[in-house]
């Protein structure tokens, strides 16, 4: 088990044709055989690709490979119509790793998606993988390891920082969501907390977080109150000054409000193990948890 | 992206927006030209820097003749202002707006920003206006009122009137309230803005409602569509180094401290900030060098840590993903035998190719230390510069 993928997902790439989309859908396919179904670029349609065939609209790319995950790697000016054009395609999950989407784009594609099944993760996201059955995203797919332990972050490579530190020491891990570092996105810590406690073979879980806004501190009101397993957590951006963005457009403490020393504090109150530096992640998980 | 207060306020004039007639002057004769154009005083003369707090700092004076607007404006241009959002350096004033005075009978605070919570525009209120929110937020917060904002339908009328009642309006100013909410919703949205602020929102002794100051800052990610706005960048407000990185797409933020980072990700370019205070010393900055580094922008970023000269020491802290760590250590030594690095520079890599990577930097005869994990290049850094 895991949560949101696995290997009987079939995914579609929206820009399969640019430079990116196509490496990263090679990548993904070499990745434990991803099902990397196909891929949709307006007016390309009935062509292929590496041997991914092409579609010039994702309702017609669903009907034809039974694809229900996309992955988009659409420019920023055209990722807010991407992501609802596979909504409205009725896809079970959307990832869009696209960096630099414009943020009132997202506040209508959040109206537009509400009251439909679909769930988006990112945008400005490295992705999902779950070891061992199928990756999709920019992420390397060799720090993995199959295991019991969920990861989720907002940012990229300080995932694969925590990854590696629980597959160096022979932990696996279910799966790791990169929920992106912009302030207005898809699945929140909460929600993808939410997934790891109903999931059962998530044991544990890591939870990566940075400065700004209050979503950490809504996910560790949940671990406080709901989740049975344990958490580990680290909060990026103890040395930020105030409202200055930190490569993140999410990563800014303005107000006084969303700095680390208050985020790690209050996470500590509802039980969370904080860890103090970023090289300590899985220690502070297996400080409470034996694998 | 931040504008000036005269820019924002010429942008919400477009949108139907009141705001005082006013003009920009670079030079005294010209503020006091201009004084006279704007019909009878008093006249308000404003320092224009990316920075509130001005008034406390002698940045903003209210002039009773044409030759007052001079004085002022002479005193202000070339001076170094100072306030609490500027930091202790404080900021040169080139550029100075002459306004008609007002009399003032109430002030108000108005703002609209992107609530990450709700994944709305939300228009907050309040009747303190004047005062720094932050303030008010801290101290009494029953007094800010939130609308959010339906991005289908936009800001309605009633929205406005709920707010107008709950600040205290009379009728009259209720009318006049509501189209100036809406069209200052339109220009947030029109303009890709993240954030509006009106503060103050002035009521005026003849009855007007008038947006006395009014700042707006701007989505960067949005800008491609705005480029009106993007030539209002006024590079003089910014750190010279921030611009001379962003030309290389490096993300780059000065700080105090004196370890200088070259990190890839910004999460993780803030952790390893974080893990070298840990160890008891201070970054010198924030660097991201991004995904697809090249050996030119790894040596531009070298250039650029090493123009600081606070910087005793360099970590380079690589996780390779999709990039390889051979190609960051060619990029590292070519750079470092380029840039000539005089200072300890640790240099730890993981991830694709780290073997290959770690024999390159053993190899180029330079006097690199080797790191293994984040810990240990941070312990080493530390220890090399404060010996």
């Amino acid at each position: 088990m895991s949560i949101l993928i696995d290997k009987n997902t079939k995914i579609i790439t929206q820009g399969i044709t640019g430079a990116t989309g196509l490496f990263h859908a090679q990548g993904c396919r070499d990745y434990c055989n991803t099902q990397m179904v196909g891929g949709v670029t307006p007016g390309k349609g009935g062509g292929e690709i590496d041997g991914f065939p092409i579609f010039d609209t994702v309702e017609e790319a669903v009907e034809k490979t039974g694809a229900n995950v996309s992955v988009i790697y659409v420019p920023p000016i055209g990722s807010a119509d991407a992501i609802m054009e596979a909504v409205d395609a009725g896809l079970d999950l959307v990832i869009c790793i696209t960096e630099g989407v414009p943020v009132l784009d997202m506040v209508k594609v959040k109206k537009y998606m509400e009251g439909k099944k679909t769930r988006l993760i990112g945008p400005n996201c490295p992705g999902v993988i779950t070891p061992g059955q199928c990756k999709i995203g920019i992420m390397p797919g060799y720090i993995h390891k199959p295991g019991p332990v969920g990861v989720v972050s907002r940012s990229g490579t300080l995932t694969y920082e925590a990854v590696w530190q629980l597959t160096s020491r022979d932990i696996g891990q279910t799966t790791c969501v990169g929920i992106g570092g912009d302030p207005v996105n898809g699945t929140s810590h909460l929600d993808t907390l939410r997934m790891f406690e109903e999931d059962p073979d998530t044991k544990a879980v890591i939870m990566i977080g940075e400065i700004g806004g209050d979503a950490e501190e809504k996910a560790a009101e949940f671990v406080r109150d709901h989740m049975t397993k344990p958490v580990a957590a680290f909060i990026a951006g103890a040395t930020a000054p105030p409202g200055k963005r930190m490569g993140h457009a999410g990563a800014i403490i303005s107000g006084g409000k969303g700095d680390a020393a208050s985020k790690k504090a209050f996470l500590r109150e509802c039980g969370i193990s904080v860890a103090d530096s970023p090289a300590e992640m899985a220690e502070a998980l297996l400080k409470i948890w034996k694998p | 992206m931040n504008i000036h207060e005269y820019q924002a306020k010429a942008i919400l004039r477009n949108f139907g927006v009141p705001v005082p007639e006013g003009h920009v002057v670079y030079n005294s004769n010209s503020a006091r030209d201009w004084a006279k154009r704007l019909g009878d005083g008093p006249w308000a003369v404003k320092a224009q820097i990316h920075a509130g707090g001005r008034g406390k700092g002698g940045g903003v004076k209210i002039a009773k003749t044409p030759d007052e607007v001079k004085q002022f404006t002479r005193d202000m241009i070339g001076m170094t202002l100072v306030t609490h959002q500027t930091g202790p350096e404080g900021k040169l004033v080139k550029r100075v707006l002459v306004e008609s005075g007002c009399n003032i009978a109430d002030e108000f605070y108005v703002s609209f920003l992107v609530d990450r919570a709700t994944s709305k525009v939300t228009l907050m209120a309040s009747a303190e206006g004047g005062m720094d929110i932050e303030e008010v937020a801290a101290n009494t917060p029953e007094k800010i009122f939130f609308e959010a904002i339906d991005p289908t339908v936009g800001m309605t009328a009633f929205q406005a009137r709920k707010v107008a009642f709950k600040l205290g309006f009379a009728p009259a100013q209720v009318k006049q309230a509501v189209p100036l909410l809406k069209n200052l919703y339109t220009a947030f949205v029109e303009a890709d803005c993240s954030l509006l602020e009106i503060n103050p929102l002035v009521l005026t002794a003849d009855g007007q409602l008038l947006c006395l100051d009014a700042k707006l800052n701007f989505d960067d990610n949005a800008l491609f569509r705005h480029l009106r706005i993007r030539d209002l960048r006024d590079y003089d407000e910014e750190d010279m180094m921030e611009i001379e990185a962003s030309q290389y797409d490096l993300s780059y933020i000065a700080l105090d401290g004196n370890i200088g980072c070259m990190v890839n990700g910004a999460g993780l370019a803030m952790a390893t900030m974080d893990i070298i205070q840990h160890y008891g010393a201070s970054p010198a900055n924030f660097l991201d060098v991004g995904g697809g580094a090249t050996i030119e922008r790894v040596t531009e970023a070298f250039k650029i840590i090493l123009s600081d000269e606070k910087v005793e020491g360099i970590l380079v802290n690589i996780f390779g993903g999709i990039m390889k760590c051979d190609v960051i250590a060619t990029g590292v030594v070519e750079a470092a035998k380029q840039v000539g690095v005089k200072v300890p520079l640790v240099v730890r890599l993981e991830g694709t190719n780290v073997d290959l990577g770690k024999q390159i930097l053993a190899e180029s005869g330079l006097d690199i230390v080797s790191a293994d994990g984040m810990a240990d290049a941070a312990e080493k850094i530390v220890k090399a510069v404060k010996g």
